[in-house]
């Protein structure tokens, strides 16, 4: 009964949104305005009836329903509860409603919390997030029905695909989606305002805390992916440019170009077609993304299954919305007026340069990512890997990231390019002591890293700047915002850099009470003795690790042997040292009893991440910042 | 009539970068992607030693070997026309073994050799890269 109460919300919500669509076209064209007054309530209360499917498919995986043939495909009853609860969307129909949740769950959102937006822009805006929500609807129910029966019912379950037995199952993928799905309210607030063509400062004070969560909500899943990618695939790798992690870096530079150009036209009004343009195409390229990962057309981790009618189905889809999309900005944005001017050296030219660069980035990796399925269409099969994608977005990034680290110095309008230079002469000055201390003490990096760790000092001081001489009390919440999350990125940079050009690797097969060493630690291989958890058994390597003088610590990597289905994995163990990580991997044994032991020290890595986790802080901040003050307005204006 | 004047300069600013981005795209995808090739492709096709591709195939049956320092492994791929000897240092993906479907990453050496940077393997039971299942329905050796 639980899977026909599910598919019967699932069935309510398409209905709804149906409705919804059918209210905000008659309401909005005809005399009927008053059915507009409904569309609010059901956007609500469609938002509800997903949740409720989602929270039904939850249920039957955590009952093991091994009659409903998703859980028997991918459940099994002896999982530990977290990955039954997170299994639920560690599968093809599953992630698709969780998709569709959050799809519906943002429109709820708007309508229930969006008080700023013209109320026509705001109908129309409901409107469009509904018709995107019916195409997907469709697809769950007709082509991807997660609560299809399975008759007769399996004895046991298959079991769930052992790489996403991890807790990061449990939080990655919601938090990616919460991001790549919540760019939809962008693309139907882009929608919305060409329809009623009210495209101006105010429609962009509307759309930008929007905007804000779902790019927090990215940056964290592509931070935490990122994370998990690391420490769980065993190679020591922390973006692999695999297609779907593409798919969700894509949509995150679009968001974030987005992100700083709302900003020109909230505050200086200018640049309003192209941030109309870039909120239809932050959320076309989560599209792609859906259809590349669900399609299953490109090789990759995360491809479950091929299915060709599921791609021509998101292909259909794609075609219909992007399309749709783009036909409508061909039609309207003539009528879209210019914004105001500015001078080239300004803080609008400098968000001007990092748009730009951040749209030729998208450019590199979208063709990048696209370009094995346009030549497998022409009959040869090609991969585009990181020498590609590491060529071309590398020296590219770093003149953003350059850049970056002015542009907030920069006066809005019109600025002088000499006073520019004053402000920037400290951070010059540290990143030319950076470049003599490397070429002093690292002769042999390799010329991008070694830019990379120089520019991110320069940027580091640089992004602080904006903070000088200020009241720190009194600065604003978005000013943090910025600083944080500028600071966050050369950070991050110094990891990514780091990593690249300080790793230490020794891969060796070594014999039990041996030792090894790699960079400044010497590892001694104690034991390995057999150890069983709840649904693997797995051989534990004991290795003892000594740095320096230092306290000798033990590390436990494993190969892990699943049963069901019947897999092995590498749990890579890994110490975290404020400098850095040791990361460790056990093999397999040879003919001579010696086992293959895979050591790592990657200096700085743990930058990377942490300077992933200061960008969402600072686009948190920067929300909560706006909010505070927008309401403090409101009050003010009321009491006035 | 200065405000659309900026606006047609930003226009054309942006189509250029773009156009841009992507013939340097088309540039650097010429010399960088790495094409796939069968075993059999690959003999036909007389790669040049040094150039860098995928090869993908069946690990052939008892052809699994380690040299001495216990890192290194030698094998060969087949698509049951051709056979291909391949070296790898590195850990071996867990499901890698005998009868089993391979992809190997990397160039061949002046004696033909193919020497692998990576091998990806089906990821389980169930997965096996499309590439690979590709070839194989070609040859015949899966359903």
């Amino acid at each position: 009964m639980i899977a026909e109460a599910g598919l019967a919300a699932l069935w309510l919500a398409f209905a709804l949104a149906a409705l919804q669509f059918v209210l905000v076209l008659l309401g909005m064209t005809g005399n009927r305005g008053e059915l507009l007054g409904a569309v609010r309530p059901v956007a609500v209360v469609q938002g509800l009836f997903v949740c409720a499917a989602f929270a039904l498919l939850i249920w039957l995986f955590l009952r093991s329903d091994m009659s409903v043939k998703l859980v028997a495909m991918n459940s099994h009853s002896a999982k530990p509860f977290i990955y039954k609860f997170a299994g639920a969307w560690g599968n093809h129909e599953g992630s698709m409603l969780l998709w569709v949740a959050v799809l519906a769950l943002a429109g709820a959102g708007v309508a229930l919390f969006e008080r700023r937006l013209e109320r026509p822009t705001l109908m129309a805006t409901l409107g469009a997030q509904a018709f995107i929500a019916l195409g997907f609807y469709a697809f769950l129910l007709f082509a991807s029905n997660p609560f299809a029966r399975l008759s007769p019912a399996a004895a046991e379950g298959q079991g769930l695909n052992p790489l996403l037995q991890d807790p990061g199952l449990a939080f990655h993928p919601p938090t990616l989606y919460f991001g790549y799905v919540g760019l939809s309210i962008a693309f139907s607030f882009a929608v919305g305002a060409l329809i009623t063509r009210d495209v101006g400062p105010a429609f962009a004070r509307a759309m930008r805390p929007w905007v804000l969560i779902a790019w927090v909500f990215l940056t964290i899943g592509i931070t935490a992916g990122s994370y998990w990618a690391y420490y769980e695939l065993g190679w020591g790798g922390w973006w692999f440019w695999d297609p779907v992690e593409n798919a969700s870096l894509m949509p995150w530079l679009a968001a974030t170009a987005l992100l700083h150009s709302v900003t020109v036209l909230a505050t200086r009004d200018g640049l309003r077609a192209w941030t109309v343009m870039l909120a239809v195409v932050a959320f076309s390229m989560s599209m792609v993304g859906t259809f590349l990962v669900r399609s299953g057309v490109l090789t990759s981790v995360h491809a479950f299954a091929v299915d060709p009618t599921r791609g021509s189905f998101i292909l259909a889809l794609l075609a219909i919305y992007i399309g749709g999309a783009m036909a409508l900005y061909g039609l309207r944005v003539g009528t879209v007026k210019e914004g105001s001017q500015f001078d080239p050296v300004s803080r609008e030219g400098a968000l001007v340069a990092n748009n730009l660069l951040l749209s030729v980035i998208l450019c590199l990796v979208f063709l990048g990512t696209l370009y094995p399925l346009i030549t497998e269409a022409l009959g040869f099969k090609v991969s585009v890997g990181p020498p590609y994608f590491n060529l071309v977005t590398g020296p590219i990034a770093l003149i953003l990231v350059a850049i970056m680290g002015a542009g907030p110095l920069l006066k809005w309008r019109r600025d002088e390019l000499k006073p520019l230079v004053n402000r920037l002469a400290l951070p010059v000055l540290i990143s030319a002591i950076a470049l003599f201390a490397l070429v002093a003490f690292a002769p042999r990096a390799h010329i991008l890293p070694l830019l990379g760790l120089v520019v991110a000092a320069g940027v580091a001081a640089a992004s602080v700047a904006p903070l000088w001489k200020r009241n720190l009390r009194r600065t604003p919440g978005f000013v943090w915002g910025m600083v944080i999350a500028h600071l966050g990125i050369a950070v991050s940079m110094v990891g990514m850099a780091a990593e690249s050009s300080f790793t230490k690797e020794t891969l060796v097969a070594a014999r039990l009470g041996e030792s090894e060493t790699v960079g400044p630690f010497t590892v001694r291989f104690d034991k390995i003795e057999p150890i069983a958890g709840p649904n693997w058994t797995a051989l534990e390597a004991t290795l003892t690790v000594v740095r320096g003088d230092g306290k000798p610590f033990v590390l436990k990597p494993q190969a892990r042997m699943f049963s069901s289905p019947p897999t092995e994995t590498n749990e890579a163990a890994i110490a975290t040292r404020i400098d850095g990580q040791l990361y460790t991997v056990l093999g397999k044994e040879d003919e001579q009893g010696r086992w293959q032991l895979r050591l790592w020290w990657k200096p700085w890595v743990t930058l990377i991440w942490l300077g992933g986790g200061m960008i969402a802080l600072g686009g948190l901040l920067s929300l909560v910042g706006r909010v505070r003050r927008e309401r403090r307005a409101h009050d003010r204006k009321a009491y006035a | 009539m200065k405000a659309k004047h900026q606006r047609l300069t930003l226009a054309l600013v942006a189509l250029a970068a773009l156009i841009g981005a992507t013939l340097l795209a088309m540039s650097a995808l010429k010399d960088q992607a790495a094409y796939f090739y069968s075993p059999g492709d690959a003999k036909k096709a007389n790669v040049a030693p040094g150039q860098a591709i995928r090869l993908g195939g069946m690990v052939e049956k008892g052809s699994i070997a380690r040299d001495p320092d216990g890192v290194t492994i030698r094998f060969a791929l087949t698509d049951g026309r051709a056979s291909v000897p391949v070296r790898f240092k590195g850990i071996v993906p867990d499901l890698f073994k005998e009868d089993s479907g391979a992809v190997a990453e990397g160039r061949f050496d002046a004696s033909g050799t193919f020497v692998a940077d990576n091998i990806l393997a089906k990821h389980d039971e169930r997965y096996m890269p499309p590439q690979i299942a590709g070839d194989m329905h070609k040859t015949g050796r899966v359903e």
